[in-house]
């Protein structure tokens, strides 16, 4: 296949499409699945057969739209009409108003403009608008068309130019430059060289790369089979997290799809470069997504860091030079290559280009999947976005990087969202969550939740993080069932600073990022806890209040 | 050894697939598990030899990982999804009522070997938090009284949907 071909089909898909005056976009993503996506798309195409609209309106299999709290969605083009919580009951009254009438049923609409108003989205472009099982439909979006561009018309270091000018800083959460890693790659003189595309999402509360290998698979591929032109791999491997059964199977269709084009393998597109990609699963290790360990695991070890230098850009997988990137990060070189790093620099700010996806739970009214700008600020996030905490409850905080990333407090919500501000403020960018927390949540049990998470998911490799994580869960335990110190701050203090200070991997260095957050902000909880014996949330001395119950 | 069956068929040809690459090693345990439904010292004995490793090698790599389970699970399995947003939307509470109203801890059976009760650290299904998963089922914005008669009915031999 080339280029014509690839404009060909394009063009013969937006015959296709135009030739229909209505899409359905059912979403079938993991958070809509569960409840009922499959029977809704099932009924959407029986009840357009039932009314005899088959030929005008195509009822199209999607992924996220984003607005995951009110699944099952369905999209109606044009117009983007967002119907919310559809069942399939509900189905024949859309399709006859609609889709025969062209009425619009009101009162099944998504009338939350706010949710999508400040957002901006690259990486999810295509999320929710193309059927993800058929490559066509990528194509039609302007999709591999960036692999030809890079192809015919530039050099490796001509890619990579217009990569380190994009400012395009790493998703994975510590946010190195991308053009400078691969420069690193590329000046690597050992062959063969590897990429290796992180979707290990292992932070409880963040499903954003899920929901991209679920709603763009190629987008991800074509990301990497320009990564591996610039950088010279020959081979990739997608390590997704094993728990992530959709994502799996869409990108194995998806890998295929493109072997079938010819867009993956030994002569891509005629040109004579090579590249195959295979996917590996994880198992539910969190330490799995630090990019020395997923590279033992890769190699089908356990996955343990080890310590750098060598750097995986000299000596990666099997010692080769390896790039490791998230999947985030490489959805967005199509749009670099095609639109110039000129032009991605206009968005986010000037030391943090691009946008950021975010999962944005917690008690909060709109919980979904966002991708916004850098340098919103949380408060727009929060407020705007999420349309602020439910129940009229009064915000306490929000939780930014997964169990490892920092609770910060209201004083804070004016934080522009970049990685050097939230470093700054004790919390990381990490893959992406933002929890947000409520009055009602206990912030010393907040912390020992995340303690006892990075209890468990410490490889056991490093002693800070091995044993001082677990000496930091006893003085929590103390503190939560009314035997604490007034010393036990400075012992928390203390032992927080030495595990980030002298732990092998981000995972030690991060850990004890909650702790140490949240006696910075909302030490007197602490205070409260060990002088007072008391919880204002009601969490913490339960046992405590029982034994005192029982006595009673 | 294990029983010359379908299921060591399946095993062997996948692992021959594999070229009994020692970088396959996750893959085919993630298959011996899919086949077996869990992967007890038999079987790891077994993978170890067909690719040429030491037992200890392959049990440390079964045992380094949550995913991998290494005792048999119950009839009916329930998993709590301890995630962030679940846990700060009280997951908590309801894995509590779980253990108690059936007699089961986190992590392990029923004596009778009925019931299973697990935590995941993150289903992905945040939004609808919290998430129970009764069987195949998963139970979003679920409630203590929805799960409770969830799991009632799933003992009794009855399957919604």
């Amino acid at each position: 296949m080339k280029l014509a071909d690839l404009q060909k089909i394009a063009e013969h898909e937006l015959d296709f499409q135009r030739a229909y005056k209505y899409r359905i976009n059912v979403c079938c993503s993991s958070g809509c699945v569960p409840f009922g996506a499959l029977k809704v798309l099932k009924a959407f195409e029986d009840a357009v057969k039932e009314f005899g609209v088959e030929k005008e309106c195509k009822v199209a299999r999607t992924g996220c739209v984003g607005t995951c709290s009110v699944g099952p969605a369905v999209v109606i083009e044009p117009g983007d009409y967002l119907y919310q919580s559809v069942t399939p009951e509900k189905v024949r009254e859309i399709v006859r108003d609609h889709v025969v009438l062209g009425l619009p049923v009101k009162d099944m609409l998504y009338r939350n403009e706010a949710f999508f108003k400040k957002q901006h989205r690259l990486v999810l472009r295509n999320a929710g608008k193309i059927d993800p099982s058929r490559i066509e439909d990528y194509i039609s979006m302007g999709g591999y068309s960036a692999i030809v561009k890079c192809l015919a018309t530039m050099t490796p270091q001509g890619v990579i130019y217009e990569v380190t000018r994009s400012g395009l800083r790493g998703r994975g959460g510590a946010g190195f430059p991308t053009g400078q890693k691969w420069g690193l790659v590329a000046r690597s003189h050992s062959t063969p060289k590897y990429i290796v595309a992180n979707l290990d999402e292992g932070d409880p509360g963040v499903f954003a790369n899920r929901t991209l290998a679920e709603a763009d698979p190629h987008a991800i591929i074509e990301g990497m089979l320009i990564a591996a032109y610039a950088v010279g791999a020959s081979k990739g491997y997608i390590y997704i997290r094993a728990e992530y059964p959709l994502a799996i199977q869409t990108l194995q269709k998806a890998i295929a799809q493109a072997r079938g084009m010819s867009l993956l393998g030994e002569n891509i597109l005629e040109t004579g470069f090579k590249f195959d990609l295979e996917l590996r699963f994880g198992a539910g290790a969190f330490v799995a997504g630090e990019e020395t360990a997923i590279l033992a695991s890769v190699e089908g070890r356990r996955a343990m860091p080890r310590p750098r230098p060598p750097y995986p850009a000299n000596s990666g997988l099997w010692g080769k030079p390896t790039l490791i990137q998230n999947v985030e990060t490489l959805a967005n070189i199509p749009l670099i290559v095609q639109n110039g790093g000129d032009w991605f620099a206009k968005t986010g700010t000037p030391r943090c280009s691009g946008t950021k996806c975010f999962s944005l739970t917690g008690q909060i009214n709109n919980p979904g999947l966002i991708e916004v700008p850098m340098g919103i600020t949380l408060r727009e996030v929060v407020f705007d976005i999420g349309g602020g905490i439910q129940n009229n409850r009064d915000f306490k905080a929000v939780l930014v990087g997964g169990p490892s990333g920092g609770c910060l407090p209201d004083t804070l919500l004016d934080l522009p969202i970049d990685y050097d501000s939230l470093t700054k403020a004790g919390a990381i960018m990490g893959s992406g969550g933002i929890v947000v927390i409520d009055v009602k949540s206990c912030m010393v049990d907040t912390a020992k939740f995340f303690t006892d998470f990075c209890v468990d998911e410490s490889c056991g490799k490093c002693v800070p993080c091995r044993a001082g994580l677990v000496k930091v869960r006893e003085i929590f335990e103390s503190i939560t069932t009314g035997t604490g110190k007034p010393e036990d701050i400075a012992a928390l203090d203390k032992a927080g600073n030495y595990i980030r200070d002298s732990s092998l991997c981000g995972l030690g260095q991060t850990a004890p990022n909650p702790v140490l957050t949240t006696l910075r902000y909302f030490r007197d909880e602490y205070m409260e806890h060990i002088v007072e014996k008391k919880c204002r949330a009601g969490k913490c001395f339960r046992n405590m209040n029982q034994q005192e119950a029982e006595t009673q | 050894m294990l029983k010359d069956d379908n299921r060591k068929h399946l095993l062997d040809k996948f692992m021959k697939d594999h070229n009994y690459e020692e970088s396959s090693l996750l893959e085919i345990l993630h298959k011996a598990q899919e086949t077996y439904g869990y992967l007890d010292k038999n079987l790891l004995t077994y993978v170890a030899k067909a690719l040429g490793l030491p037992p200890s090698h392959v049990t440390g790599v079964a045992t380094f990982y949550s995913f991998f389970k290494l005792k048999a699970p119950g009839e009916h399995v329930v998993t709590g999804c301890l995630g962030t947003a679940c846990y700060v939307k009280t997951v908590d509470e309801i894995m509590t009522a779980i253990e108690q109203e059936f007699n089961v801890k986190r992590g392990g059976s029923t004596p009778d070997g009925k019931l299973s009760l697990f935590i995941t650290r993150c289903i992905g299904a945040c939004a609808m938090a919290p998430n129970i998963i009764v069987d195949d089922e998963v139970i979003g914005k679920a409630t203590k009284e929805v799960v409770l008669e969830r799991v009632r009915l799933a003992l009794e031999g009855g399957r919604v949907s």
